[in-house]
């Protein structure tokens, strides 16, 4: 077959079937893959929300978005809050979107409290923290291990790493993603503080009708 | 038949992307810091490699010389971009771990490489199979690396512990451990081909 | 001050190339001489605060707005192409001195994976323009830093005998990784800077 020449003509229709064609093909394949991606991120919502509160048989009652802005580094963050009640019915706490800065970039925290604040439980979103060091993050502050902040209360123990005059060990060699981690879970738990303040004195919330979960 | 198998051996031999030709040095480096984070990268790159080269000997005679390099861009980044939807569907635990190199692989030295010298002057057959034997070399490349690095770094391959964590040498799954390591299986690689 | 702070982590606490892996390609290849590796830094540092200006007006303005955020890979490599091409055209008109200086690595920089890299990133951390105006030509300047280092080593590098396995890309490697094991000394600056500024 000859080569097509170097026409404007040629040179114009060649660019424009191919821009309709993968236009066409990534609209296709967004729009079949639009559910699964969706579906997984709500399955991973649904079953991190289970883990962190420590419990396989619950109900996701209300979704509250809050945003607040930290008088420490006057910056603005926005968490959400999943108020959560196990299979009878009866309030089981609160699990808490956090982000905060880690070493290379966002650290978004899930963490799990109870009706009177003590952490149930946490898991990493997502990160970017270095693996080996700031990685660790994900086992280093659960039950057992050195760093352990499940039962604690960020509202009476104070949860700052040894270094800061707290009472929380750090990862070994990663005091910045340890400082970010913890900075989250008590920004998380501030931020359910105020959400229940202003439930008492009855102020509305800005808040959208929270989905009910499957199970 | 032989001169299929031959395309294969040579990208894995003697044109080996990362050893060899040295192309694509981005996603080697930043996305080897495990055996399994390697193998996953190589074999995203792999798939790529393999559908642009195809498409692009179909594209050859149809696309005028001073556009090819915007259509082969395009072709390259669709096909990006059908990965990057299919892994967030249904395998997000690598897009998660590859994260900013799965889109960057549109910029992959290799593939756009390939495009040119290989696939816009030869037909589809044999363009697939180049892609697949420089597509298993950069994946061969990357498992390697990645294998080397989470060893002497953490003490386990795949996952796999062989000796406790604690005596690993951190540094190698750090940004100079890629360079270190990388460079001294260059050396070794170069040693094997007698150069 | 939050701007010096992104400013000083984008060159010396995450390099570009040195930390983040972006950009190794040109950072291997054309480090032989330190005149060339400044030449291409400046016209990284160029095009990629243009580059990363025009992507973020069109995911703001066109990808967000219309929900096509899965046309981000496409549109952006296409974007940065067009925007080499029409430099490379630009200068050679108004300013054929400054297009004879950055003409031969204008063509290089759309496959260097730190243009397109930075142009998804500050979307990613979700950045202001400003921010990303900021972030994207403090990463140039990283990149340039850190090239014309390396071409500096290079040059030394070229008197020594090394041994011959070692010799080319080897021995290239190895001192890559010598030089980020110096910037990983920076890796506590950018915490010691956010409590001076009070930003911690």
């Amino acid at each position: 077959m000859q080569k097509l020449g170097n026409t404007l003509v040629n040179m114009t229709v060649v660019l424009t079937l191919v821009a309709i064609v993968t236009g066409v093909i990534l609209a296709y394949v967004n729009n079949v893959t639009k559910e699964p991606i969706d579906e997984q991120k709500k399955e991973t919502l649904a079953s991190g929300i289970k883990s962190v509160m420590q419990d396989n048989n619950l109900q996701v009652v209300s979704t509250d978005t809050v945003k607040k802005t930290e008088q420490e580094d006057n910056k603005e963050y926005t968490y959400v809050i999943y108020s959560v009640n196990n299979a009878k019915g009866e309030p089981l706490g609160k699990a808490v979107e956090s982000t905060t800065m880690g070493f290379g970039g966002a650290l978004k925290v899930l963490i799990g409290f109870n009706t009177s604040g003590d952490i149930k439980g946490y898991t990493i979103l997502e990160t970017t923290e270095t693996p080996g060091l700031g990685a660790k993050a994900d086992q280093w502050f659960q039950a057992g291990n050195k760093g352990s902040i499940i039962d604690k209360n960020p509202g009476t123990d104070k949860l700052k790493v040894t270094k800061d005059g707290g009472s929380v060990d750090a990862i070994t060699a990663s005091t910045i993603t340890s400082r970010a981690f913890l900075k989250a879970v008590n920004q998380a738990y501030a931020a359910t503080q105020i959400d229940v303040a202003e439930e008492e004195t009855g102020v509305a919330m800005a808040s959208e009708v929270g989905e009910q979960s499957n199970n | 038949m032989k001169k299929y198998l031959d395309i294969i051996v040579n990208g894995f031999v003697k044109e080996n992307p990362t050893f060899v030709l040295m192309l694509g040095m981005c996603p080697t480096l930043a996305t080897t810091t495990s055996a399994i984070n390697g193998l996953s990268m190589g074999l995203a790159t792999m798939f790529v490699l393999i559908c642009s080269n195809l498409v692009i000997s179909f594209l050859k005679n149809l696309t005028p010389d001073k556009v090819h390099i915007p259509v082969y861009i395009a072709v390259i980044a669709t096909f990006v971009t059908v990965l990057q939807l299919m892994l967030k569907a249904y395998l997000p635990e690598i897009d998660a771990s590859l994260g900013l190199f799965i889109p960057l692989i549109v910029v992959n030295c290799v593939i756009l490489g390939r495009a040119e010298s290989f696939a816009s002057k030869n037909g589809p057959l044999a363009s697939i199979f180049d892609g697949i034997g420089i597509g298993l070399g950069f994946t061969f490349g990357l498992t390697l690396l990645g294998i080397c690095r989470e060893f002497l770094g953490s003490g386990s391959v795949f996952g796999v512990i062989l000796f406790p964590e604690s005596y690993g040498a951190l540094m190698f799954i750090l940004p100079p451990g890629a360079f270190i390591t990388l460079g001294f299986l260059v050396a070794i690689v170069n040693k094997i081909r007698g150069v | 001050m939050q701007y010096l702070l992104i400013f000083i982590a984008a060159i010396f606490v995450n390099n570009v190339v040195l930390s983040q892996f972006l950009g190794i390609c040109p950072f291997l290849g054309v480090s032989k001489k330190v005149s060339t590796a400044s030449g291409m830094g400046v016209a990284v540092t160029f095009v990629l605060t243009i580059a990363t200006i025009v992507t973020f007006v069109l995911q703001k303005y066109v990808l967000t707005p219309y929900e096509l955020d899965y046309l981000q890979t496409l549109t952006f490599i296409i974007v940065i192409a067009t925007l080499v091409q029409m430099i490379e055209i630009i200068l050679k008109k108004m300013s054929p001195s400054l297009y004879n200086a950055l003409g031969v690595f204008l063509p290089l920089i759309t496959t260097n994976c730190c243009v397109l890299g930075v142009a998804i990133l500050v979307i990613q951390i979700d950045y202001s323009l400003l921010e990303s105006v900021v972030y994207a030509f403090s990463t140039g300047i990283g990149f340039a830093l850190a090239l014309i280092v390396f071409a500096a080593i290079r040059e030394q590098l070229d008197m020594v005998d090394v041994p011959r396995g070692m010799r080319g890309m080897s021995v290239v490697l190895v001192t890559a990784g010598l030089l980020s094991l110096a910037f990983m000394g920076f890796s506590g600056l950018e915490g010691g800077l956010r409590s001076l500024f009070g930003l911690a």
